[in-house]
Order: C-alpha cells, then sequence, then structure tokens
C-alpha cells in the first residue's frame, strides 16, 4: 500500500494500461517511419521507378511547391464541394427516411426502387447528372449527393424501424400522436444511428466529389490527381493522394467531435 | 357510483389464417379506489383486455364507460403502466416524469407542482437531476409509477407491471405502489399471472378462460383487516384459501 491508498496491483493494473497504449502509439509511428523510408531508399537505389511510383522527398518537394501556388484553393474546392454534397445528403435522406417510417405504405411501394437505386453503382450516372445540371460545381455536388442518398435513407429508416417497441407502446398510452412519437422517442432513440450514418456519409461524399471531379472540374484535389495522370506528373498525383488523405481523416474526426458534443448532449 | 364500466368487450384478430377470437363477453365494473385484478392463462388476452379499457385498442364489440363517458381513443382519464418501466434513457427522472405531460399537453406550472409533489412524497426527489440508467430496478418502476399518476389518472392500469422485477424487489415496490394507489384513492386494473400477486393486492380477483377467454369468475377478496398491505396480506390464514381456490379454477379446463 502507497500513500494515497492506491494497491500496488492497483498501481501494476494501470501502468500496464498506460504502457500498452504508448507501445501501440510507437508501433503505429514506426510502420509510418519505416515504410516511408523504405520507400524512400528503393528509389534512391533504383530498386522501384521513383518516375512510376514517386518517392517521399519528391512529394514533400512537390507539396511545397503546391503550398506556394494555390493548394489551399483546390483543399478548399474539394472540402466545400464535400460538405456542401454530405449536408444535402443528411437532410434530405434523413427526411426521405422519415416519410418512410410513417407511412409504410409508401415504404412498400418504394422497396424495389430503393433496392435497386442502393446496387446502383451511382457513378454511372455522371455523364446523366452532367448533361442534366451541367458541367460544373453542381454536378460534382449532385454527385456526392447521389452517392451518400439512398445509403442515408436506408441507414436512418432502418435505425427508425428498430426503435425500441415498449418505447413506442408506453408513448401510445399516453396517447401520443405519430409526430409526438418520431420527435420525443424515435429520433432521440436514433441520435447514435444518425451519428454512424453521418461517419459513413462523409466518406461517402468524397468518394462522389472526387469522382465528380475527374469527370468535370477546374479545380480541386480530384482535378489535381486526374491531371497530375494525365501529364505523368506522378509526385503530383501521389502529393494530392496524401493531402486528401489527411483531409478526409479530418472531415471524418470533425464527424466524431460533432458526434462526442451531441451524445453528452443527450446523455447516451 | 362506479368509475369504471366494462360492458360485453368482444375482441377478433385477423390474420392471414384465419379470425381468432380473443376474449369475449367480458362485463365488470370497479369502484372509486377499488382494486382490481385479473388472472388467467398465459395468451389468454389480458392484455388486449387492458389495451381496450385504455382506448389504445378499439374493441370489435362492447364499451367502456370511465364515470359514466365512453371510452373512444385513448381516454385522459386512464393512466397505463406496462411490464417494463420504458424510462427513456436521454431524459433525466424530472423529463421522464414530465413526458405524460408533454404528451397531453398538459404540462402547466400546477401538473409540475404535482410531479415535483409526487417525486417528493415517494422519495425521488433527490434524484431527479439524475438519468433512468443510474438508478435501481426497483426505483424505475417507481419513477414509472409517477410518471403514469402524474397525469392524474382516475383509473390506472398495470399490465404486468412488476414481473420484470426481481423477487425481493418486487415484494417491496407492490407495497410501495399498493401504498402510494390507496393513499392517491386512484381505481386499479391489475394484469397478472402471478396468484399471490393478485391476492395480495386486490379487492377482487377476476379469473379468465382459456381462450376465447370468458369471465369464470369475480372472486371477491376480504382479509377483514384494517390497513392491510400486500405483505400482511400474504400471511394471513385466509391467503392459502384464497390461493388454492384461484389455482382450482385456472387448472379446471386444462
Amino acid at each position: 500500500m502507497n500513500s494515497i491508498g492506491i494497491s500496488t496491483e492497483r498501481t501494476a493494473y494501470l501502468q500496464g494500461r498506460a504502457r500498452t497504449k504508448k507501445l501501440v502509439l510507437a508501433w503505429q509511428i514506426g510502420i509510418l517511419v519505416l515504410l516511408a523510408l523504405s520507400w524512400e531508399l528503393l528509389a534512391r537505389f533504383g530498386l522501384i521507378d521513383n518516375f512510376i511510383l514517386s518517392q517521399p522527398s519528391r512529394i514533400g518537394a512537390t507539396f511545397i511547391n503546391m503550398v506556394q501556388y494555390d493548394l489551399i484553393n483546390h483543399v478548399f474546392v474539394t472540402v466545400y464541394e464535400t460538405l456542401v454534397g454530405f449536408i444535402l445528403g443528411v437532410i434530405t435522406g434523413t427526411c426521405l427516411a422519415v416519410i418512410l417510417w410513417w407511412s409504410s405504405f409508401v415504404a412498400k411501394v418504394s422497396e424495389p426502387y430503393l433496392v435497386v437505386l442502393n446496387s446502383l453503382p451511382k457513378i454511372a450516372l455522371g455523364p446523366v447528372i452532367i448533361i442534366i445540371v451541367g458541367a460544373g460545381t453542381e454536378a460534382i455536388i449532385f454527385m456526392a449527393l447521389a452517392i451518400s442518398l439512398i445509403v442515408t435513407v436506408l441507414e436512418m429508416l432502418n435505425g427508425f424501424r428498430h426503435t425500441d417497441s415498449e418505447y413506442i407502446r408506453m408513448a401510445s398510452t399516453f396517447g401520443a400522436t405519430k409526430a409526438q412519437i418520431f420527435m420525443k422517442v424515435v429520433f432521440p432513440y436514433n441520435i447514435s444511428t444518425l451519428f454512424n450514418s453521418l461517419k459513413i456519409n462523409i466518406g461517402l461524399s468524397l468518394v462522389g466529389v472526387i469522382a465528380g471531379e475527374f469527370l468535370v472540374s477546374k479545380a480541386g484535389l480530384g482535378y489535381l490527381i486526374v491531371y497530375g495522370g494525365q501529364v505523368f506528373k506522378m509526385d503530383l498525383v501521389m502529393s494530392s493522394v496524401m493531402i486528401l488523405a489527411i483531409v478526409a481523416a479530418l472531415m471524418y474526426e470533425g464527424v466524431v467531435l460533432m458526434q462526442r458534443v451531441a451524445m453528452r448532449w443527450y446523455n447516451h | 357510483m362506479d368509475v369504471l364500466t366494462v360492458m360485453n368487450i368482444e375482441q377478433k384478430y385477423q390474420a392471414e389464417n384465419g379470425e381468432i377470437t380473443a376474449i369475449k363477453d367480458i362485463s365488470f365494473a370497479a369502484e372509486k379506489g377499488e382494486f382490481v385484478s385479473i388472472v388467467g392463462p398465459s395468451g389468454c388476452g389480458k392484455s388486449t383486455l387492458l389495451s381496450i379499457i385504455s382506448g389504445v385498442l378499439k374493441p370489435t364489440n362492447g364499451e367502456v364507460y370511465v364515470s359514466g363517458e365512453r371510452v373512444d381513443g385513448v381516454s385522459p382519464h386512464i393512466g397505463y403502466m406496462l411490464q417494463k418501466d420504458n424510462l427513456l434513457d436521454w431524459r433525466t427522472i424530472y423529463k421522464n416524469v414530465l413526458l405524460g405531460l408533454e404528451i397531453r399537453n398538459i404540462k402547466t406550472q400546477e401538473n409540475r407542482k404535482r410531479a415535483e409533489d409526487l417525486l417528493k412524497t415517494y422519495g425521488l426527489y433527490e434524484f431527479r437531476d439524475k438519468y433512468p440508467s443510474q438508478l435501481s430496478g426497483g426505483m424505475r418502476q417507481r419513477v414509472a409509477l409517477i410518471r403514469t399518476l402524474a397525469i392524474s389518472p382516475d383509473i390506472l392500469l398495470l399490465d404486468e407491471a412488476f414481473s420484470a422485477l426481481d423477487y425481493q424487489t418486487r415484494l417491496n415496490v407492490t407495497d410501495d405502489v399498493f401504498r402510494i394507489l390507496k393513499q392517491e384513492q386512484v381505481t386499479t386494473v391489475m394484469v397478472t399471472h402471478d396468484i399471490p400477486e393478485s391476492i395480495s393486492m386486490s379487492d377482487k380477483t377476476i379469473i379468465l378462460s382459456d381462450r376465447p377467454a370468458v369471465i369464470k369468475e369475480i372472486l371477491k377478496i376480504d382479509f377483514e383487516m384494517d390497513n392491510r398491505t400486500p405483505l400482511t396480506c400474504r400471511n394471513s390464514p385466509k391467503f392459502s384459501k384464497y390461493f388454492d381456490h384461484i389455482w382450482k379454477e385456472l387448472s379446471r379446463n386444462e
């Protein structure tokens, strides 16, 4: 026993946990360094073709070069398109899910359509979208929306339907209307479903935006990747992909942060 | 005058493979403050009967009157308590208690005061800002009862309301609830499959038959004592007589 009354076993347990945590982090960073280092060395000694696969030092140099040009603008364009697509997707998707939850008739009628639309690779709609809304930012946002919408609808609807039926019964014993049941029971019950769907959606919107930017764009990370590929500047492609990875991770973390705030609010 | 009158209730269910008559010819009445329990074989339609009385379910035939007023749709005079407490995890105890008032759009200053008083009287006021997950099963069930009583019902329906609790808690909660109901002078109809629970709490027990359920007997329960509580009833010599009677009645046609 030490002075503050924590048993030695407890201290050992806590130390052990802290050590494991550090060890995991060390390995995670170690693997990254090792990969970058071997990539760099293999390219230096000519074992891999750095024209095709690039190399970390060249990616770094390109990155600095890009920052001096208009990288910020490209990142901004991609993030903007993703967020707009994401927000539209979440709002429309949730509204549609509410309608389908509300009316089992509408849900039954639309089921085969949802199944088909869900399995259809939405990228195939690219040309159609471009022709209808024009070759611009709108088409890209539409693409993001098309990819994330159906998943949101299905995910939210599934959540709504799996609300504990006893809760709903309890609310009906007080004479709750359908709107009250939704607002007071079903929606709050599904806050975590909503955030799970947001997490999936932010990634899907980004897929839609990059696919859209491949098809039509004058700016954005997708544009940089396609442009780099066309002029065989693999350094540019690789740098853009790296930046994209970071942007994607940051946006995901943003959703996680929002979830934490909301969960505290709702005490889940 | 009878607060609750149930007249010739019949309920049929339509299923793909045919029609099922769940209950039929059910008639009984309850006076103010009376505690009526309904026992019967499982699946005989006891819960269906409660749903009909509360107005959640519309009967195929028959009528229910509360204080002379016909029940059509969920009645504002009736509180209904289910087997599970169904407290909403994301609401504090106080907000859970206010749920019924919110749904009925009667969250007035006065009703809020009543809810607070109920919490105070039954020892839950200090837990008002806690969340359901921080309370024990027995306390949660009491909160659920207060949520139901907050809407000032004339009649309370209990649908196996204690069967989810462990035995020890159950005896205590039944005692508490009984005391609360007698104090608030609430007429109660309780459905249960637990014969001792039915005897120890009620003034009369309605025994239902197998499906299609009809009333086999309405048994008056009288322990001839003042200030009876479920626990003292369980110790009374008359308790086992009632038990044997109901037990025989229930097993007769099986």
